[in-house]
């Protein structure tokens, strides 16, 4: 087990070398000087041109590419990844701030897709070939087939601008506030991410289930005098949903891409939001540092997928 | 759509997996693969409906010359009106026609969406090919490789790509091309597997054939069903990934229309109280030419999975 784990961790810190090589060399081919990235622009100011020269020569910017990028990833690794253009603040506590917000919306929205998948990807696999089922199996097609950007005007349309009952943008109403009023600004934003997010979970529980339900042991338990609700519930969910946990941590990354154009609709002031403005801005700093955010989330994500699966079900072994 | 040829054997009639066989013209029509899945596709009414809302689409966007106006031409004598006959959806803040833009950026987006997915089937049944002959570590790099890039999310690999290079129909052809491979090459990887213990492969290896010639001659018949549904699943994948970059201002630039950037336009309060029009249609049309495209590759995939639809 713990030889399995520290080989994946191998693994995945050479992907990430991988990664950051690949992103190193998007900042080279990036326009601008590479010293305004780096250096405190408080410093900056009044400093002339022998004053940028002579920071050059301190970033190591003179030297070979390959100290530039080992100085790069170092400062990377320890959370320094150079000054934001716009705000003139480090780009880790301008990213920093904007975790936050996209954690809620991501985790209201994955805590309802589990719930509703569960129940529909169920209800899907039992009553297999059925009205249920195929209703099930066009729902979560529409999930990954309409635009979550269109959905999210459909919404502002009719709940925000025609019927009035909850806000088009932000986290919460400025100079309001309260419990009530964030979680009426978290509804669509969040429903809607939750619903894209559904989609391919209902399938893989419909698909997972109808298997189980086809096993030796579910026959053994309904000739035992097993109940039909508890053979599925007690027995064949159960092992179905163990694939469902990897699925889940696949998708996350999967969400946030879903996070960043709905906090564009939304005004939702997560790292999505951050990052589309920033290339507007072309703020290449910070467009880096969410790149590195996101590619260390999708690792840890993989990782945790792996393990976590073998540790759920023991048929895994632990090549 | 026509029925079915009379006398025609029932479904169940050979078991045998239509991948191991390849889509030969010869033998008897009625008992090849190819007809047998054609026959259970066209048993799937969702498939079958899905195919015709998708030719429609695909018609009116291959035709838009003919039905439609010039999509920018600006008329500033009528901008922001209703649908009306001179008008059938309206006008848009510079006085364009809506119906026409509609039409155009429906040629943008299929054809960026059969772009890319065609370049990531290609690139993933190369890999994938590759993957299954050699085994071994040459198998293991691009497996874990194939895993890394298909959890990471394609927006955000446009999106950095596109802040830094620029936004171009370019970059989001490579983009979505180098992150959806792996769906295509495991697939590839799965029949090559299964290919290299049969005889005819082992002869084909024998008499001196090498990777190159087997992966052409062998492989990719072999492979082509499993493939298609793959492709097709990838080109709906990719109209969506094309107008969620429009849709960001990333993708496709103004002026050309795409039914992302048309939605992009509409991103203000006002316009989408006081103007459904700007934004129903796009937003609509992306809805349902990617729906139809995934009936059909479902559809696809019962009609050449042997035993159809679990």
């Amino acid at each position: 087990m713990a030889a399995y784990v520290i080989r994946r961790l191998l693994v995945n810190a050479l992907v990430f070398v991988l990664i950051s090589i690949g992103i190193f060399v998007l900042v080279r081919v990036a326009p601008g000087d590479p010293v305004r990235m780096m250096v405190d622009p408080e410093q900056m100011r009044g400093g002339g041109a022998a004053f940028i020269e002579a920071k050059r020569h301190e970033l190591g910017l003179d030297r070979s590419v390959v100290v530039q990028y080992g100085n790069w990833l170092s400062g990377a690794l320890h959370g320094d990844f150079g000054y934001s253009y716009v705000a003139n603040r480090p780009v880790s506590a301008v990213l920093g701030e904007r975790v936050g917000p996209t954690l809620q919306l991501m985790g209201a929205a994955l805590v309802v897709a589990l719930v509703v998948s569960v129940a529909l990807g169920v209800a899907a696999a039992v009553r297999r070939n059925t009205a249920v089922d195929y209703g099930a199996t066009v729902l979560s097609l529409a999930a990954v087939s309409v635009p979550p950007f269109f959905l999210g005007i459909v919404g502002i349309y009719l709940f925000s601008l025609k019927w009035g009952v909850l806000p088009s943008a932000g986290m919460t109403t400025p100079g309001g506030g309260g419990p009530v009023d964030q979680l009426r600004h978290l509804i669509l934003p969040g429903l809607i991410l939750a619903f894209v997010t559904a989609g391919p979970f209902t399938r893989y529980v419909r698909g997972g289930l109808v298997d189980e339900l086809g096993a030796d042991y579910v026959r053994t338990a309904e000739a035992k005098g097993a109940s039909r609700a508890r053979v599925v519930m007690r027995h064949a969910l159960r092992n179905s949903l163990i694939p469902l946990i990897t699925v889940v941590m696949y998708q996350i990354p999967q969400m946030l891409a879903g996070a960043v154009v709905i906090e564009q609709v939304f005004a939702w002031p997560g790292m999505g939001q951050l990052a589309v403005s920033s290339i507007g801005q072309h703020d290449y700093p910070v467009i880096v540092g969410f790149a590195l955010y996101v590619a260390v989330l999708v690792l840890l994500c993989n990782l945790i997928a792996d393990v976590l699966y073998a540790v759920v079900d023991p048929r895994v072994s632990l090549r | 759509m026509t029925a079915m040829p009379a006398g025609a054997p029932a479904e169940k009639v050979s078991k045998k997996p239509s991948l191991e066989k390849g889509p030969g013209p010869g033998g008897a029509p009625s008992a090849s693969p190819r007809a047998r899945a054609v026959r259970r596709f066209r048993r799937n009414r969702l498939a079958v409906a899905g195919g015709a809302v998708l030719g429609t689409v695909v018609l009116m966007s291959l035709l838009a010359p003919l039905i439609a106006g010039d999509p920018n031409a600006v008329d500033l004598d009528a901008v922001r009106q209703g649908p009306s006959g001179a008008h059938w959806f309206g006008t848009d803040t510079s006085g364009r026609d809506v119906f026409a833009r509609t039409l155009y950026a429906g040629r943008v987006s299929l054809l960026v969406g059969l772009a890319a997915a065609l370049g990531a089937v290609v690139v993933g049944t190369l890999f994938g090919a590759v993957s299954g002959l050699f085994g071994g570590v040459v198998d293991n790099v691009i497996m874990r490789i194939a895993d890394i890039v298909m959890s990471f999310p394609t927006v955000v690999v446009i999106l950095v790509l596109a802040g830094i290079v620029g936004p171009s129909v370019t970059v989001l052809i490579v983009a979505i091309g180098m992150t959806q491979w792996p769906v295509a090459g495991r697939v590839v990887r799965g029949v090559t597997m299964s290919l290299r213990d049969r005889e005819y492969i082992q002869a084909a290896e024998a008499s001196g054939a090498n990777a190159r010639w087997l992966i052409r001659k062998h492989i990719v018949p072999a492979a082509l069903p499993p493939v298609t549904v793959t492709g097709t699943l990838a080109v709906a994948q990719a109209i969506m990934l094309e107008t969620t970059a429009s849709f960001l201002g990333l993708g496709v630039r103004p002026p050309q229309a795409s039914w992302g950037n048309m939605l992009n336009d509409a991103q203000n309060l006002t316009l989408i109280q006081t103007m459904p029009w700007l934004w129903i249609p796009p937003g609509v049309a992306i809805a349902v030419t990617v729906l139809a495209v995934n009936f059909v590759g479902d559809g696809l995939r019962d009609a050449v999975t042997p035993g159809g639809r679990t």
